[in-house]
């Protein structure tokens, strides 16, 4: 009986491991083919600008809300620290260059994810369970080009971009706190930010948000895209909501660990 | 005896334990229409997956137009697959764009033609069809019998040789999959493409076949009628008979 049970033990290990090194075969080779889409003809911009749309534009209103009382909680927190040591006047500084190099990537990657990445799992999730990419594919429409590029595309201009002006709004709501409010002196919130925030910094969160969004393109509409063969997801509407919660899960640890390897490299 | 567009020899194909195609052999005749009955869970749509590629079989070969497709490139594939047209069963309509743009993303993504021309052809399809005046409708606003013409729609815009069907009348009421015959028995006439229905609508599909397969339990009988079906003296097709049609359809032997 024992010796059963260690058997059966042993063969739901192995079914495990198969099926985990399946899966990541699986998003291995979609991450090829959707980069391999890019080189495929015929190339159209609409679809890509819809999806800037879409993801991007769409988004600003919660980058610059999440932003704004990032910085402003920055200035209230960093002031009451740096007065301790009697150098409010680094203020600016502080603020500036925990948006530049963490905070503003990080913050706004995980807003995208939240806000597009689940849209994008659930719509090619949906697409999937309703045989519309079968039908695609009967059709010889490569639904990477048609489907999964634009998104990638999309995603690697928008969250850039959306990072910039998370890192300006937060430095703006800082200025707000610290300046107007508590009385920091404009120019010396402005000449320490100068002083201190140099070329590198700017680099590590433009390399940072690249990285978060092919996290986020990969992962949102990979697991939309497999929701049919992905084990322990269940069928139809439950099988699409599984993987759109694996997906932003995955995605935000992706995107917390990511984090701490690109930090720790080129610091 | 025409040729045979698509063949499979000694078809194997399961998932996990399930054994769903033992060693099947089929030809399908260019320009015939070939009718897939068989119980629920017995592996027609699987059929149908693996003559498009979108499965491959665990073993054994299945040529379409004598290209083996089994270990086809996807770019091959590709090519060959724009033979094909296919109604899904959920019809498979692109539920974010408009009748229209359904219609029309075939020769929009296949083609080079321009926009005047493409609108031209989609208003011939749909005026065929009966859609007319649907255009700007979204899938989610038509009826299950309107969905299904628009996908009937979209599978002819290239002109297929060869048509699958994947249980195109299930959830339509008598007179809708009447309608639905009706225009296949008029598309096919038009276009002269190779069908391949897969149905569970017993008896009325037979009137439809040229050929008919019988799938159960993961074995393929084929018979040139329906009486040849009803007739049949095998038990396994005896029990599939009176399951699926009933006492009125047995032969008079039993009565």
């Amino acid at each position: 009986m024992d010796r059963l049970k260690s058997f059966q033990f042993i063969e739901r290990l192995g079914n495990h491991t198969i099926y985990y090194v399946q899966d990541l075969g699986h998003m291995g080779l979609f991450f090829l083919w959707s980069v391999l889409g890019v080189f495929k003809r015929p190339f159209k911009f609409s679809p890509i600008f819809r999806q800037i749309v879409i993801i991007g534009a769409n988004s600003i209103p919660l980058i610059v809300f999440t932003a704004g009382f990032t910085g402003m909680v920055l200035g209230l927190q960093g002031y009451y620290t740096l007065r301790k040591f009697g150098s409010e006047g680094l203020l600016g500084s502080a603020v500036a260059l925990s948006l530049i190099r963490e905070l503003g990537p990080v913050l706004a990657a995980l807003m995208v994810t939240g806000r597009a990445g689940s849209a994008m799992c659930a719509e090619v999730g949906i697409m999937r369970i309703t045989e519309q990419i079968d039908a695609l594919e009967c059709m010889a429409i490569d639904p990477f080009r048609f489907l999964i590029t634009p998104k990638w595309l999309a995603t690697l201009v928008a969250v850039p971009v959306l990072t910039m002006i998370f890192d300006v709004v937060g430095i703006f709501g800082g200025y707000l706190v610290g300046v107007v409010l508590l009385g920091v002196s404009p120019g010396a919130y402005l000449s320490s930010m100068e002083h201190s925030v140099e070329t590198p910094d700017i680099n590590m969160s433009i390399i940072k948000s690249v990285v978060f969004a092919v996290l986020i393109a990969w992962i949102c509409t990979g697991r939309g895209y497999y929701v049919h063969s992905i084990r322990g997801a269940g069928f139809g509407a439950q099988g699409v909501s599984w993987v759109t919660t694996q997906a932003v899960v995955m995605s935000s640890i992706s995107i917390l660990v990511w984090d701490y390897l690109i930090t720790a490299i080129l610091l | 005896m025409s040729e045979a567009i698509i063949k499979f020899i000694d078809v194997v194909k399961s998932f996990g334990p399930q054994l769903v195609l033992d060693r099947v052999n089929l030809e399908i005749e260019a320009g015939k229409t070939t009718v897939v009955v068989g119980g629920s869970g017995q592996g027609k749509s699987v059929l149908l997956r693996l003559i498009l590629g979108l499965l491959r079989p665990d073993s054994g070969k299945i040529l379409v137009a004598g290209k083996d497709i089994t270990f086809m490139r996807r770019k091959d594939l590709n090519e060959m697959r724009s033979n094909f047209g296919v109604l899904f069963q959920g019809a498979a309509l692109f539920d974010s764009m408009s009748v229209f743009d359904n219609v029309a993303l075939p020769l929009r993504e296949r083609t080079r033609l321009p926009e005047a021309e493409i609108s031209v052809r989609v208003s011939r399809v749909l005026s065929l069809l009966g859609l007319s005046g649907h255009e700007e409708k979204f899938p989610a606003q038509l009826s299950g019998g309107m969905r299904k013409r628009v996908g009937l729609a979209r599978a002819l815009q290239l002109e297929p040789k060869i048509m699958l069907f994947d249980e195109p009348t299930t959830g339509l009421d008598p007179a809708k999959s009447m309608e639905i015959y009706h225009l296949f028995h008029e598309t096919q006439q038009q276009f002269g493409y190779t069908s391949v229905i897969v149905s569970h609508d017993i008896p009325k599909i037979f009137k439809l076949a040229d050929q008919i397969v019988v799938l159960n339990e993961g074995c393929l009988s084929k018979f040139d009628s329906p009486e040849a079906i009803v007739t049949s003296e095998r038990e396994e097709i005896r029990s599939f008979v009176q399951n699926t049609m009933g006492h009125v359809y047995l032969s008079k032997e039993m009565e």
